[in-house]
């Protein structure tokens, strides 16, 4: 049986960060499963990596999987692999769960439902904790999409919890989400709501032998139907069972004509979004660090927070003070 | 400095054995520890629970078995380890393993044996005592 490829070797540990983007590039799993600790534990990695790898990015194509919990989402996951693998493919999988806001530790159990793909090298699997970010995936989740881009996958599958409220960050990470909904009731008033039926390029009515399915099924497409945003092409909405991949096919078809349809000008604006939503996130987080080493390190800055914290300055007050209208400029040296 | 990232730990259960309660409780305790706990499931080979440590970059690996073939799988997933260069990684284990049985284990590899009865937190302190430093 396989063994483990000796080419895959490398001593991570004692490579510096230009080692291993090198060894990333030319696909060792041991660089990329390194590269990503590294860029999950400090944000300052991903600064200094992402100029050196940025020409090579975008070929890579992402599929979000979300829905709610017990949704068979892993499942799905491991057939829809399997499918894309029968035709080559490398595929790169991120499986996101939530970090536990008491303990701050998490249980990953995504990787069980994966058990085909374990020993396959043209799988990688890795699984993520959320640590405190509240949209649904990871902060770093975006930079190892970039880095299993970098690796060679010519497609990667990000998955996560989500029922539409607020963990909608996967729209926004990958090309095409994917809704996966279950049908137990309850679920027909939760399609009414706002959010995951708003991201869901396809839709998904997973265990489809249950009672319930094809009437889902009538009802969803109704209230795509009934969504202006659409007009004659609503999102498809699919049929699959997880447990022996039954739709699965259909559901790749799905997503490969939506690439196909997407090639060009509307991934590029998607993408172009994204770019654009990536830097306001990178730009929030310095002006935060930023202001916390003012506020240690400054008086007066110092003595304008105790104000706000004491309560007889309000905020915005505060906020003009330190921060004028107009006042955001490029440097210019 | 800022503050301490979360130890990754991987729970895995090699051989045949169909019993996971054990490791699913420490598992879910490590996590009320403040780690991030990827569990492998039943009856993994050492090549998958290779793999997987190798893919999640892990610092621990937990070894759980009950059917008796320790001395034959936890040697073999080290060594495996340590051809793959994760020499580093913690490799600690716990099951029906005799006392008779520890010392062979730890010389191959295995820093600790946690038997039945030992509490999570110390399992979890051994961890953050023994994890090898970034």
């Amino acid at each position: 049986m396989s063994k483990i490829n000796p080419e895959n070797i490398a001593r991570s540990r004692r490579w510096s960060e230009e080692e291993l983007i090198d060894q990333l590039a030319w696909g060792k799993v041991t660089a990329l499963a390194r590269l990503i600790t590294l860029v999950e534990n400090d944000p300052a990695v991903m600064a200094r990596v992402l100029p050196m790898v940025q020409p090579v990015l975008g070929r890579a194509f992402c599929i979000g999987l979300t829905g709610p919990p017990g949704a068979g989402k892993s499942s799905l996951a491991s057939r829809l692999t399997g499918v894309l693998r029968s035709a080559g493919q490398k595929i790169g999988v991120i499986a996101v769960d939530p970090t536990s806001p008491f303990s701050g530790g998490a249980f990953l159990g995504d990787r069980i439902r994966m058990q085909d793909h374990c020993l396959d090298p043209g799988v990688f699997i890795r699984s993520m904790a959320t640590r405190g970010s509240l949209g649904g995936l990871a902060r770093s989740t975006g930079d190892v999409i970039k880095l299993m881009d970098v690796y060679g996958c010519d497609y990667i599958l990000v998955e996560t919890v989500g029922v539409g409220q607020t963990e909608l960050d996967i729209m926004q990470a990958t090309d095409v989400t994917v809704v996966v909904l279950v049908p137990e009731g309850g679920d027909s008033i939760q399609a009414m709501k706002a959010g995951l039926m708003e991201i869901g390029d396809i839709f998904v009515i997973n265990k489809s032998d249950r009672p319930g399915a094809e009437g889902l099924a009538v009802l969803l497409r109704g209230v795509l139907e009934m969504n202006p945003r659409y007009g004659s092409a609503i999102p498809p909405v699919l049929l699959t069972r997880g447990t022996d991949g039954q739709g699965v096919p259909e559901l790749a078809g799905a997503i490969l004509d939506r690439r196909h349809n997407l090639e060009g000008a509307d991934l590029e604006a998607r993408r172009r979004e994204r770019r654009k939503a990536e830097f306001e996130e990178i730009l929030k987080r310095a002006v935060v660090q930023e202001w916390r080493k003012l506020t240690d390190s400054d008086e007066t800055v110092g003595n304008l927070l105790a104000g706000v914290a004491a309560g007889g300055k309000d905020p915005y007050t505060a906020l003009l003070e330190i921060f004028p209208r107009g006042c955001i400029k490029l440097r210019t040296d | 400095m800022g503050k301490m990232r979360p130890i990754k730990v991987l729970v895995a259960k090699p051989g045949l054995d169909g019993h996971d309660r054990g490791a699913k409780v420490v598992a879910m305790g490590l996590r009320d520890e403040g780690m991030e706990v990827i569990y492998t499931g039943l009856r993994q080979t050492p090549e998958k629970i290779v793999q997987a440590a190798l893919q999640e970059d892990v610092d621990v690996i937990g070894l759980s078995c009950l059917s008796g073939a320790h001395n034959r799988l936890f040697p073999e997933i080290v060594r495996q380890l340590r051809e793959n260069g994760k020499e580093d990684t913690l490799v600690i284990a716990g099951g029906h393993i005799p006392d008779k049985d520890i010392s062979f284990l730890q010389d191959h590899g295995v820093r600790a044996v946690f038997g039945h009865g030992i509490p999570v937190k110390s399992i979890a302190e051994f961890i953050r005592q023994n994890v090898a430093a970034d």
